[in-house]
């Protein structure tokens, strides 16, 4: 593939990734609750670091040396741990009975089992 | 499985592993990563104590297929519903009846739920028979617990049948 | 091109990082802090590999994988410890 083909690929990609990640923590400044809070940073922020990444594959992959692959494995492991993160922070709020919002009422009918 | 090689699938995402850390194909490297790959399932066999069993690899592939797809589908729900009126999104929890019973293939849908459109698992109960999400913008309880069924649960439970 | 769009994509992750330490700041609960520093943790991965593309470095990259490795330890830790009141059982 010609140089500057990859250039603007590349390009796309940092843009993507740079949204996303900051879509992700405006989501984290800005929603009311502990719980929707947790919705941006696991799914817009991995997402973006995601995108960012591929383009660093792209990057040197796209140079002399030949493939570069192991970026891959930085975005793998992330995909596999913020949802874990996400799980251990959602289970301490609800063992510390954060305070939720109107809306998060139910929660006193579906959540008390410990 | 046998007892040189507990578990094939462990070994071979361990070699492929090290081989995306070295960066290189050297057959030093290849050879290496082999050798780490029959040699830490081994030691580690005895954390594992219920092995899950998979069936069926192109009903994997399916299910993957239509998990990166969903992520990116979730992505732009999210984003939309992040940089929107946070005064008309409608956060609930609701319970998810587990059909499930391997540990495995709970964890499996539990991830897949936290990265697919506006649902982050919050508790597994103690039982293993519900499973507590968050919704960012819930439309319709029922309609959702039926789309997760139709669309995570069923081919999970093709995937591991124990 | 690929410049410009690198400059773009560190004021992007500057800006989150900006808003991750107000969350850090202003809390209001334990657990909202701790996503703030994981939050923190996976940005400055992104920023650390901008760097590495900006200035034709794979040697980030170990950087890259530690940070993403101790910052999900580091949350396991935290949440564990409030869960627990204790980290090693």
């Amino acid at each position: 593939m010609p140089d500057a083909l990859i250039e603007i690929f590349i390009s796309i990609f940092l843009l993507i990734g740079g949204a996303f990640a900051l879509i992700g923590s405006i989501g984290l400044a800005r929603l009311p609750d502990l719980f929707t809070r947790l919705h941006g940073p696991t799914k817009a922020t991995t997402l973006g670091v995601g995108g960012i990444l591929i383009a660093s594959v792209l990057h040197f992959s796209s140079r002399a040396e030949g493939l570069s692959l192991h970026e891959l494995l930085v975005t793998l492991f992330l995909f596999a741990t913020a949802p874990v993160s996400a799980y251990l922070i959602a289970c301490a709020a609800l063992h510390l009975r954060t305070p939720a919002p109107e809306d998060h009422r139910r929660l006193d009918r579906t959540g008390g089992e410990e | 499985m046998n007892r040189w090689l507990p578990q094939p699938m462990f070994s071979l995402f361990l070699w492929l592993v090290w081989l995306l850390l070295a960066n290189s194909l050297e057959p030093g490297h290849i050879v290496l990563g082999a050798f780490l790959a029959l040699a830490l399932p081994l030691f580690t066999v005895r954390f594992w104590p219920d092995q899950p069993c998979m069936g069926r690899p192109r009903t994997l592939m399916a299910y993957l297929a239509v998990f990166l797809w969903d992520i990116v589908i979730a992505n732009l729900t999210v984003a939309r519903l992040i940089l929107g009126p946070v005064r008309r999104l409608r956060p609930a929890f609701i319970t998810l009846p587990l059909d499930l019973k391997n540990d495995f293939a709970i964890t499996v849908l539990a991830h897949s739920l936290s990265l697919t459109p506006g649902t982050v698992s919050s508790k597994v109960s103690e039982d293993r028979r519900t499973l507590l999400i968050h919704v960012l913008d819930l439309d319709d309880e029922d309609q959702l617990i039926q789309r997760i069924k139709k669309r995570y649960e069923t081919p999970l439970k093709e995937i591991f049948p124990c | 091109m690929l410049s410009s769009a690198i400059l773009v994509a560190f004021v992007c992750i500057a800006t989150a990082l900006v808003l991750n330490f107000w969350r850090l700041f202003a809390g209001p609960t334990l657990p909202d802090r701790i996503l703030a520093l994981d939050t923190m943790a996976i940005n400055t991965i992104a920023l650390l590999v901008l760097l590495g593309i900006h200035q034709n470095l794979t040697e980030f990259f170990e950087a890259a994988l530690l940070i993403a490795m101790m910052g999900f330890i580091g949350t396991v830790a935290l949440c564990k410890y409030l869960l627990r009141g204790d980290i090693i059982e």
